[in-house]
């Protein structure tokens, strides 16, 4: 059959699959520079500006006092004994980053709002660390100011969850939620990519981190990637999804974040309770979006230019209508001529 | 065999159309099965439907890289190069004959010859299938095989929906086009005698 070498096609050929490398290695380069979901950070590091000037908030200079210490990895004093200037390491955990705190929901707390009065004389007196912290229900419950956000079913959930049950009250709002660092994200937040990250940096720092976990347990906590093997695309889903989407349920609708963690017995594992158009994901990590997005940018910019993307989940009424319809008048063509071809 | 007939369909054809046949079946009831996934009613298992259309759709790349190849350097190429001059003639005077003429008894306007393996509408759509749905298939699907490589955003756009809605459109278009082949396959001297050209590679005119 072949009647001679032809060049030409073998030329588009080469072109061709040189074509789609330069395509491929384009989209690959773009998903790989900084601030996309491969590398991003938690919203409250990365998007913030370096500021060095707080001075703006009102609890600034007071919280100086504290920070002066506490805001670095070294502090001084001087040693009233041999009177000389002594410098000393901070403990890690006791460091208060200004520009976290800053920007955090607490930012304009003065410290000694919390923490006892007694800790602005150095050196502190030692049976301060005995004192007990306030939960978040200390300051938020029952407070109409705070009702959009349901405390009460929070804490509600939280009880039910496998946390409360296992650790009763060794398990704390702070172990999730640390007061000084912690920034509302799922309410705020349009880029679901980074309230992906946050969340699950949350849930990551116990799970993924065995100083951590071993606060409340002696065992070593459980390698996260080996108990996952069953997920497929297991790498995307842990991009796309919090943890908490399938280790969490929701009692009621009005909290946005479900708190009732669930035992790894009880946790999702059937595909289709996300992958359909009952998604869970529309009640829980797409709701706020969804929501603000599609009032912001109209139903059909929406659609496309929301990062929600599930299999299975994202159908639209008017394409599926659409095709049901070409697919009828194709059926009805076809019996309609096979009736005429019989008939001639 | 009879001297009417005509060799039109070597072996590596016939195995390249059947393969791709089974391979289309598969993709499009694991695609329908996930694209319409319910928990109450599964047309197959999501997590199964899945794995089932991976494997399905490399097989498939596979076996388009082999026609695309063959047909680059085998004569079978030159039945897709369209003859653009007077071609909208060409496929309108075949379309009268498909919605008119077929009921008249009347000839067809371009019988099928050694050197006219297709009339002008095959022509069209069988190009418009295979070097244009077939590709965007094929590369969405990768693309979503692959997500890291899509671009998170395309023109403002989530760069992972319009690869999934190219891909949902060219199967879309794909699957109609087999039922609207398979029906016209019925088109023939009799309505299986094209069915069997395709296993025996001679084509029997009428």
């Amino acid at each position: 059959m072949v009647k001679k070498f032809n060049y030409r096609p073998a030329w588009i050929f080469i072109l061709l699959i040189i074509g789609s490398g330069i395509i491929f290695s384009i989209g690959f380069s773009a998903n790989s520079k900084p601030g996309n979901a491969d590398t991003i950070k938690p919203a409250v590091k990365d998007t913030t500006p370096a500021k060095t000037d707080f001075s703006s908030h009102k609890n600034a200079a007071e919280n100086e006092k504290c920070l002066k210490c506490h805001g670095q990895s070294k502090y001084t004093y001087e040693n009233s004994e041999s009177k000389k200037i002594a410098t000393k390491k901070m403990y890690a955990e006791l460091i208060i980053d200004r520009t976290i705190f800053y920007i955090s929901n607490h930012r304009e707390f003065k410290c000694t709002d919390c923490h006892s009065e007694d800790y602005v004389t150095f050196p502190h007196v030692g049976n301060l660390r005995m004192e007990a912290k306030p939960n978040c229900l200390d300051c938020h419950g029952g407070d109409e100011k705070y009702a959009k956000f349901h405390f009460e079913n929070i804490e509600k959930e939280f009880m039910e969850s496998i946390h409360s049950e296992k650790h009763s009250e060794d398990f704390t709002c702070w172990m999730c939620h640390n007061p000084h660092t912690y920034k509302i994200n799922a309410r705020s937040n349009e880029n679901i990519k980074q309230t992906i990250v946050y969340d699950n940096a949350i849930c990551l720092g116990c799970h993924g981190n065995l100083s951590n976990y071993q606060l409340l347990t002696d065992k070593t906590n459980p390698n996260l990637l080996k108990k996952h093997e069953w997920l497929p695309n297991q790498a995307l889903h842990f991009k796309s999804v919090r943890c908490i989407e399938c280790h969490t349920k929701k009692i009621n609708d009005s909290t946005l974040v479900a708190h009732k963690i669930l035992p790894k017995s009880k946790a999702v594992k059937n595909c289709t309770e996300c992958h359909s158009s009952n998604s869970v994901l529309m009640a829980a990590l797409y709701k706020y979006q969804l929501k603000e997005v599609r009032s912001a940018q109209g139903f059909f910019t929406s659609i496309f230019a929301s990062d929600s993307y599930a299999i299975g989940a994202n159908r639209n009424f008017y394409l599926n209508m659409l095709s049901l319809v070409i697919v009828g008048c194709v059926i009805i063509g076809i019996v309609f001529h096979t009736i005429l071809r019989v008939i001639k | 065999m009879s001297e009417e007939k005509i060799y039109l369909y070597p072996r590596w054809v016939r195995l390249w159309h059947m393969m791709n046949a089974v391979f289309c079946l598969f993709l499009i009831i694991t695609g329908v099965s996930m694209q319409f996934s319910n928990p109450k009613v599964p047309l197959i298992r999501f997590d199964l439907a899945v794995s089932v259309h991976n494997i399905f759709g490399i097989l498939l790349i596979i076996n388009y890289l082999f026609f695309f190849i063959a047909n680059l350097f085998t004569w079978n190429g030159k039945y897709y190069k369209i003859e653009f001059r007077g071609f909208y003639q060409r496929v309108m005077a075949q379309f009268r004959y498909y919605t008119r003429g077929i009921f008249k008894g009347e000839h067809p306007p371009f019988p099928i010859t050694k050197a006219r393996k297709f009339n002008p509408l095959q022509q069209f759509s069988y190009v418009l299938v295979m070097y244009i749905m077939v590709p965007v298939m094929v590369i969405s699907g990768l693309g979503l095989l692959y997500p890291n490589v899509i671009p998170t955003q395309l023109w403002g756009l989530s760069g992972l929906h319009i690869t999934d809605l190219l891909h949902i459109l060219a199967g879309f278009v794909i699957s109609l086009f087999m039922f609207v082949h398979v029906y016209f396959c019925t088109i023939g001297k009799t309505p299986v005698s094209n069915f069997i050209s395709m296993l025996t590679g001679y084509h029997e005119p009428h």
